[in-house]
C-alpha cells in the first residue's frame, strides 16, 4: 500500500513540483532572510491573495492575476519604502494588510468564500496539472539561472551595501530583482503550502541551515536538502494519513529546526554555531 | 607625476552645517597620504564622496584625470577599507567567499590565494567571517580591497576596537603595499605618531583643509602640530 502512491501520476507531479518550489523557495528566500527581511515572502503572498480573488472575479486563472498583483505591489512598495524611508517591517504591514484587504472586498462583492480561495489559502499541491507542473519547473530554471549568473552581485549587495555600491555594484537594481524574484517564488509556491504558510518555505530551511553551513554555497545546499526532505516527506506522510500536505509540510521543517536547536544546546555544532 | 586624485573646492553642506568648506587636494601616484582631523572633522564625508556614495556636493573631484560625475569607471581601481564592515553577525560566509565578493572577474581565483598568503590569513579562509577577532576581520578586508589589484586604496580609521599587535601588524603591510607595489594609499587615522611613521603626505581636515604638504613640513613644524593636537583635544573635550 505504501508503494502504491508512487504509481499515480498526480503524486508523481506533486513530488516533482514540490521539490522545484522546495530548492526555489530556500535559495530566494536565504537572500531575503540575510537581508532581515523574513516576513516580506508573507507579505508578498497575502498581497497576492487581493490577485487571487480578482483573477476568481473576472474568470482569469488566478495565480496569472496573483503573479500580476503581487509582483507589481511588491516594487511599488520598495520603491516607496526607499524613497520615504519607511522602514521594512512596517513597509511589510501595509504591503501585507492591503492585500488581504483587497481580497476580502473582491470576494464579498462577487458573493463570498468559494472552494477555489480556499485551496490557494491552504495549498492544493495534489491538484497541480501537467501544465502547472512545467511552468513551475520552467521559473525555477529561469531563477536558478539568474541567481547563478548573478551570484557575486546578489552575495555581495546581501553581504553589505555600501561596500558593493563602492565596488561599482548597481545595488539598487540588485535589490529590485530580488523583490521580483521573491514575488515570482511566492505566488508559484502557493500551491504546494497555500498563501498563509509561504514564509514557513523561505525562513524555516534557512534559519536551520545557517546553524550548520560555514560558507554561503554550503548553507545554501543543506537548506535545500532540509527543504526538499521537507516538502517529500510532508507530501507522502500527508497523504498516507489523510492529512493536509502544507501544514504537514511546515511542521517537518520545524521539526528539522527543533533537533538543529537541541543538538547546539548540547554543544554538538562548532562555535560559530 | 601622475596625478591620482584632484580635488578642487569641494564643499558639503548639510542643512545647518558645512561639513566640507572649500577644501583642494592633489594626491599623485605613489603618495601614501595620511588625513588626520578631530571627531567630526569631515573625514569620512570626504571619502563618502570620493567613492561616489554622496553625490550631493559642489566643487568637482577627478580620479585619473576624470570628473567622478562622468565615469564610475574609477572605482575598478579602488580598494577601500571602512571604519567598521557592518554585516550580520552570523551571515553565512567563509573567509574565501568574503575576499571573492571583491573580485571583479570569477576567473582570478588563485588571486585569492595569493592574496590569503599575503595578508597571513590563509589558514583561517575556511572559517567563517563572523567568528574571528577583529584584527583578522580587517584583514579580511583589506584582502578584499587589495583582490583586483587597485590602484589606490582608501582606509577610513581602520584601527577602532583593534589590539596592539594587529595594529601594528596592519601598519607594516600598508607600508609594503606602498613601498613594494606602488599602491596609492589615503588612509584617515587619529594616531599621529602612525601617520608619522608612515605617511609620506598628510592633510590637515577640520572642515577647511588647514594643512596639505609632505609629512615632515608638518612634523618639524612645531607650531602646527601643537595647533592640530589642541584642536583635537579641544574637539575631542567638546565630544564628552
Amino acid at each position: 500500500m505504501a508503494f502504491e502512491i508512487f504509481t499515480f501520476s498526480f503524486m508523481h507531479r506533486a513530488i516533482i513540483s514540490g521539490i522545484a518550489i522546495a530548492i526555489l523557495c530556500s535559495v530566494v528566500g536565504l537572500f531575503l532572510v540575510l537581508r532581515r527581511y523574513s516576513l516580506f515572502g508573507d507579505a508578498i503572498a497575502h498581497s497576492s491573495f487581493g490577485g487571487i480573488a480578482l483573477g476568481l472575479m473576472a474568470g482569469i486563472y488566478p495565480l496569472w492575476t496573483a503573479y500580476g498583483v503581487s509582483i507589481i505591489s511588491a516594487l511599488i512598495m520598495t520603491r516607496i519604502k526607499d524613497r520615504f524611508n519607511i522602514s521594512g517591517d512596517a513597509s511589510i504591514a501595509v504591503l501585507l494588510s492591503s492585500g488581504i484587504a483587497l481580497g476580502l472586498v473582491i470576494i464579498g462583492l462577487s458573493g463570498g468564500f468559494t472552494l477555489d480561495i480556499f485551496s490557494f489559502l491552504f495549498g492544493s499541491i495534489l491538484l497541480v496539472s501537467v501544465n502547472d507542473t512545467i511552468l513551475i519547473l520552467s521559473l525555477t530554471g529561469i531563477i536558478l539561472i539568474v541567481i547563478l549568473l548573478l551570484y557575486r552581485q546578489l552575495l555581495y549587495s546581501t553581504f553589505n551595501e555600501e561596500q558593493a555600491k563602492v565596488s561599482g555594484i548597481p545595488v539598487e537594481k540588485i535589490n529590485y530583482l530580488i523583490v521580483f524574484m521573491a514575488g515570482i517564488t511566492v505566488v508559484t509556491s502557493i500551491q504546494l503550502v497555500g498563501v498563509l504558510l509561504i514564509s514557513a518555505l523561505f525562513v524555516i530551511p534557512n534559519v536551520t541551515a545557517i546553524m550548520y553551513g560555514k560558507g554561503f554555497k554550503q548553507t545554501v545546499i543543506i537548506s535545500m536538502s532540509f527543504s526538499i526532505f521537507s516538502v517529500v516527506a510532508g507530501i507522502l506522510v500527508s497523504y498516507i494519513f489523510d492529512i493536509t500536505p502544507a501544514g504537514t509540510i511546515v511542521l517537518i521543517a520545524i521539526g528539522i529546526f527543533g533537533c538543529t536547536i537541541g543538538i547546539k544546546s548540547a554543544g554538538l555544532l562548532s562555535r560559530h554555531n | 607625476m601622475l596625478k591620482v586624485v584632484e580635488i578642487d573646492h569641494l564643499t558639503i553642506e548639510y542643512p545647518d552645517v558645512k561639513a566640507i568648506d572649500d577644501v583642494s587636494f592633489t594626491v599623485n601616484q605613489g603618495d601614501f597620504l595620511g588625513i588626520i582631523g578631530p571627531n567630526g572633522a569631515g573625514k569620512s564625508t570626504l571619502f563618502a564622496s570620493m567613492l561616489n556614495l554622496n553625490t550631493k556636493y559642489n566643487g568637482t573631484i577627478k580620479f585619473f584625470g576624470t570628473d567622478i560625475r562622468k565615469s564610475k569607471n574609477y572605482l575598478k581601481e579602488i580598494g577601500y577599507v571602512p571604519q567598521k564592515p557592518i554585516f550580520e553577525k552570523n551571515f553565512p560566509a567563509t573567509v574565501n567567499d568574503v575576499v571573492k565578493m571583491g573580485l571583479q572577474k570569477e576567473s582570478d581565483e588563485n588571486k585569492v590565494d595569493e592574496i590569503l598568503q599575503q595578508l597571513w590569513i590563509h589558514e583561517l579562509s575556511e572559517r567563517r567571517i563572523g567568528e574571528l577577532s577583529g584584527g583578522q576581520q580587517q584583514r579580511v578586508f583589506i584582502a578584499k580591497a587589495l583582490v583586483n589589484n587597485p590602484k589606490v586604496l582608501i582606509l577610513d580609521e581602520p584601527v577602532t576596537g583593534i589590539d596592539q599587535q594587529s595594529i601594528d601588524l596592519f601598519y607594516s603591510i600598508l607600508k609594503e603595499l606602498n613601498s613594494k607595489q606602488n599602491i596609492t594609499i589615503i588612509w584617515s587615522s587619529h594616531d599621529l605618531d602612525a601617520v608619522n611613521k608612515l605617511a609620506n603626505h598628510v592633510a590637515c581636515l577640520n572642515r577647511t583643509l588647514f594643512f596639505h604638504g609632505e609629512s615632515d613640513d608638518f612634523f618639524e613644524n612645531d607650531e602646527l602640530v601643537k595647533q592640530y593636537s589642541e584642536a583635537s583635544m579641544q574637539e575631542h573635550m567638546h565630544h564628552h
